[in-house]
């Protein structure tokens, strides 16, 4: 290997110091909705404690929240919520690992608005399912990002009982929507 | 950096605290209250029936015959304060209540391994004068000779999603009892507990103790009660088996003439229905449901 060469593959050895490649984004209060729509009920329960890490380099991405964190307009649903179907006192968190897949192409660490795949695996009840579904990122130069999706999951997926009495009140496919914003750790 | 340290990176306080709910199924464990108290805003309707004796045999069809009710309701103007008025027709007695929650129990995010509660009750007796056994002829019937209180400071714990405990000390002053040697004030501690089956479903039980060398207590008993505890949707039932007769303090801690032994048990049964009358966070789950829409 001549010098040239030998230089240049040192200052491409060099290249991750002066990159953004480790950069890391955090939030604690991300907000978790989830909506379910069955003939005899509409129930809305809102989550506005949900922590998640990202990393746009890598694409990695994490979510955990308590569910004990989830608020309704009814105490008792709440609490029903809670006792009877999520089991919080086993099952208190639910956490998702995965990452976020950029279009073909696509800086994430760019400004501007990003369509993004996202991919993992989503833990509820202790059930782990792997979830895929999209999203939309949108950077600000300031380092802000926000992130929000929507998908759906299913009570039962999640080994989530739901007695036949009340089969009528709780949807089958219950659809949930992100809305995080991220500033860097 | 492995993917499992990511939310490391957020630090230990980036999930919150979270305290314990549902020690109980209701406010009360069976004749008195539990650590429970009623949510923000919500209303809570509640029906209490002891039936007669169940030893007073086939005639009165074991007790069913008779019936001794109160209708009371409590209101959350706090998460953790509560009141309450109810009537029962056991003297005809008016009580009001103001419970509050000073201690919570913490599951994560914070350190308390109690539940402490403190609870005020009034009764007022609205017999009238001639009707109250131990008044004597001529003697001014004074409101205050009506009155009675009870303060109780309830400390328990939920050890596990299926077991809860609790010790509640307290004292019941009555403005005026029936003989001189007759103590006004009595101290007592009540011990409840419950046990989950299912889902849905508890056992419970509860024992007030009136600690003793405090004046003649003859006839009366401490109060033993057992019972089962069925949640359905809005409601609670409380089946159970009581040798008290009175549902308010004063009634059941310091008046309960029932041998439990001897077969003077109650079958009686609560029933609570809440209603939400006031959301707190209305306005704000009102704002996140529209984006998901």
């Amino acid at each position: 290997m001549n010098q040239v060469q030998a230089l240049f593959c040192a200052s491409l050895a060099l290249l991750p110091l002066l990159s953004n490649a480790q950069d890391k984004y955090g939030s604690r209060d991300g907000e978790i909705t989830f909506f379910s729509q069955a003939p005899l009920e509409d129930i809305t329960a809102v989550n506005r404690k949900a922590a998640s890490v990202f990393v746009p380099a890598s694409g990695a991405l994490e979510f955990s929240t308590l569910i004990k964190a989830f608020e309704f307009e009814k105490a008792l649903m709440q609490e029903h919520f809670n006792e009877n179907y999520m089991e919080s006192g086993a099952f208190p968190k639910a956490t998702f690992k995965g990452r976020l897949v950029a279009e073909e192409g696509d800086d994430l660490t760019k400004s501007g608005t990003h369509s993004v795949g996202v991919e993992g695996v989503l833990t509820i009840h202790g059930v782990e399912k792997p979830l895929s579904t999209t999203g939309t990122l949108e950077v600000t130069s300031d380092g802000k990002i926000k992130a929000t999706s929507k998908f759906s999951v299913s009570p039962e997926d999640h080994g989530i009982s739901i007695p036949g009495v009340v089969r009528e009140k709780i949807a089958k496919e219950i659809s949930i929507s992100v809305n995080i914003s991220y500033a860097k750790l | 950096m492995a993917q499992d340290d990511l939310l490391d990176l957020l630090g230990t306080d980036s999930l919150t605290k979270s305290y314990s709910t549902a020690s109980f199924k209701s406010t009360r464990v069976i004749n008195g209250h539990s650590i429970e108290n009623v949510a923000h805003g919500v209303l809570d309707f509640r029906i209490s029936h002891r039936m007669g004796f169940v030893n007073e045999g086939v005639s009165n069809f074991f007790g069913l015959d008779q019936a001794t009710i109160r209708l009371g309701l409590d209101y959350g103007i706090t998460d953790r304060i509560m009141v309450g008025i109810g009537r029962s027709s056991y003297q005809k007695t008016l009580d009001g209540l103001v419970k509050y929650k000073l201690l919570k129990q913490c599951d994560a995010g914070c350190s308390m391994p109690v539940t402490l509660v403190l609870v005020a009750t009034t009764a007022m007796t609205t017999l009238s004068a001639e009707q109250v056994p131990w008044y004597g002829e001529g003697r001014q019937d004074y409101l205050t000779h009506r009155l009675s209180y009870n303060f109780q400071a309830v400390l328990g714990r939920k050890f596990s999603d299926d077991f809860s405990f609790q010790l509640s000390p307290g004292l019941v002053h009555r403005n005026l009892v029936a003989t001189e040697a007759e103590r006004n004030d009595l101290l007592n501690v009540g011990f409840g507990g419950r046990a989950k089956v299912s889902k849905r479903v508890a056992i419970t039980g509860e024992y007030f103790y009136v600690l003793p060398d405090q004046g003649p207590r003859d006839p009366f008993h401490n109060s033993l009660a057992l019972g089962v505890d069925i949640e359905t949707g809005g409601h609670v039932f409380q089946l159970q088996f009581t040798n008290s007769t009175g549902m308010f303090e004063r009634a059941f801690i310091t008046e309960t003439t029932g041998d439990f032994f001897n077969g003077d048990i109650h079958f009686g049964f609560n029933i609570s229905r809440v209603f939400t009358i006031y959301d707190p966070k209305a306005k704000a789950r009102r704002k996140a449901a529209e984006q998901v829409k």
